[in-house]
């Protein structure tokens, strides 16, 4: 069901969008539309700002969603077997550190904002200055997010077996603090 | 990508299911065990374990049954722990579970009424899981029709029964033709339900449920012969799900002796192995009055061959638990709680009767 709406919702979307394109070409107004022109006019400080804002708003949506999915397998896991709950805390440290990552990558980001006067501000400098901070941050935020899943779901799988077999604990932390580093 | 939302609504439910899990007995605790002379060291060694004191206020002398009915309050309060705790989807899945034990209720009252037995020690004897509000009006039906339509008609077994509708009267043959249908449409049903789960969850109720089904085909096959089932009838109660589905299970409808069922499991691998292990006889026999086979009980073979079935049964069930973020843990768990309760059971039974050549004839789950 929820497939069907998915699918149904991006082939709308897709042949609007392309009846509207074609309509704009065929009917001379093709410049209507034009990235280039956009990418002129839009200030370097609103790239460089959403770069920023979406650096650290993505690291700590990954940390929060690996901190969740952990959490529940400590909680479940810890009424049968209480011993593991204080060890379990690192698998959410590891996932908190990729919140601050986030921020680390923000701050750094951050300073390379100077204040420029309106007229000089549309120089070659610093358009390279605005996409550059706007695709790392992007980067940087989605790297992290994903890192932050993962180690979420490693963490709660290493929940689950130190409450299965406290020997496996100290294995698994290898692969998951592993996995940690490599994505930051 | 399960695990992404998965932990929202069954996380917590997953991690104490494997908590239960983990609180099963070890080989070590059976050993002791079985060393036991007398119930009241029974008693005292499962103490030490996760059991307890489930056993501490009961009076002396213990019973094996008493045994038996405290370790089922146990399962039955861990279960609806989880079931209360549930939300959908996995509240159904938890729902098809019971089923199969309203199925066994069913068909323990109605027997139980064709024999005039007492109905109160009929509805103490009922699985606790299985229990429904209209229960003890079975005991009152004296023809299919009626048991439909006064007291199935409220439960979830009603789209189940629908095929059973053309039996006529109730007799011995007839409620085991009922059970199995029952059952056949049971496993098609939830069958069919969990493959509308995510991945992994179908993956490996699939597998559970193929066997499930292929030891039913197997035991209505083998049972069958020297009763007045005719091979129609018999192909009719095969649920058309598992590994022998369908080529199998033709072969099986026509077999006529149990080695033409061995040549018609010949093709898979796993089941050749229990029908060699239970020829050769390397496993003693174990029955027991939870006994899922169709028809009466089978001969020294047969038990054997049954045994072998529980073993896999409880290989598969122990695999799932190997893999995270799906639902089968619930369903396996209940599995292997059960036969940890057949075998307390069993060795209650065989210390009570001084038979400790055969205590060790458990099947050890963990």
């Amino acid at each position: 069901m929820g497939y069907y709406l998915a699918y149904s919702a991006l082939g709308g979307g897709a042949s609007v969008a392309t009846t509207i394109a074609l309509y704009l070409l065929f009917t001379g107004q093709g410049e209507v539309f034009n990235v280039g022109r956009f990418l002129e006019e839009s200030s370097p400080y609103a790239w460089a700002l959403l770069g920023i804002g979406l650096c650290i708003g993505l690291s700590v949506v990954g940390a929060g969603w690996g901190i969740f999915i952990t959490g529940a397998s400590i909680l479940g896991g810890g009424v049968r077997a209480p011993r593991i709950r204080t060890k379990n805390l690192i698998s959410i440290i590891f996932c908190e550190v990729v919140a601050i990552y986030g921020v680390i990558m923000a701050i750094v980001f951050s300073a390379k904002i100077t204040g420029v006067s309106v007229e000089n501000m549309y120089s070659t400098g610093n358009y390279y200055t605005g996409f550059a901070l706007f695709w790392g941050g992007i980067a940087v935020g989605l790297c992290n997010l994903l890192c932050g899943v993962s180690v979420g779901i490693t963490g709660s799988t290493a929940a689950l077996a130190d409450a299965a077999d406290p020997s496996l604990f100290v294995k698994i932390l290898i692969v998951e603090s592993g996995k940690a580093e490599e994505f930051s | 990508m399960e695990a992404l939302g998965f932990n929202m609504s069954a996380g917590y439910l997953e991690g104490v299911v494997r908590g239960y899990k983990g609180g099963l007995l070890t080989q070590a605790q059976y050993n002791n065990l079985t060393q036991c002379e007398n119930l009241e060291d029974f008693r005292l060694q499962l103490s030490a374990t996760d059991y307890g004191n489930f056993l501490a206020n009961e009076p002396l002398p213990l019973s094996t049954a008493t045994i038996g009915d405290k370790a089922t309050e146990k399962l039955v309060a861990e279960f609806n722990y989880i079931r209360t705790n549930a939300v959908e989807p996995l509240a159904t899945f938890m729902d098809y579970i019971t089923y199969s034990y309203m199925i066994d209720n069913v068909i323990l009252l109605t027997l139980g009424t064709l024999h005039e037995r007492d109905t109160h020690e009929l509805l103490e004897r009922c699985h606790p899981l299985g229990v429904f509000d209209t229960m003890p009006a079975l005991c009152v039906a004296t023809n299919v029709e009626e048991l439909y339509h006064s007291v199935i008609v409220e439960t979830p077994l009603a789209p189940y029964f629908q095929d059973c509708l053309s039996a006529q009267d109730l007799d011995d043959l007839n409620i085991e033709i009922i059970r199995n249908t029952l059952y056949k449409s049971y496993l098609e049903d939830f069958n069919n339900f969990c493959q509308t789960l995510p991945s992994p969850t179908n993956e490996l109720m699939s597998r559970i449920l193929a066997f499930e089904a292929d030891r039913r085909t197997i035991n209505i096959t083998l049972n069958s012969f020297g009763t007045e089932l005719t091979k129609e009838q018999r192909a009719r109660l095969f649920p058309t799900i598992g590994r022998l589905f369908p080529e199998g299970n033709n072969a099986l409808a026509r077999a006529e002796d149990v080695d033409s069922v061995k040549a018609a499991v010949e093709h898979i691998a796993e089941y050749k192995a229990f029908f060699d292990a239970a020829e050769k006889g390397l496993t003693t026999t174990h029955t027991d009055d939870n006994d899922l086979a169709a028809g009466g009980a089978g001969d020294a073979d047969g038990t054997s061959l049954e045994d072998e079935f529980y073993k896999h049964e409880m290989r598969i069930n122990l695999g799932s638990f190997l893999q995270q973020f799906q639902y089968s843990v619930f369903y396996s768990f209940i599995r292997l709680k059960e036969q940890e309760i057949r075998n307390l059971v069993w060795i209650a039974e065989c210390i009570m009767q001084d038979n400790k050549e055969r205590i060790n004839d458990y099947i050890l789950v963990n």
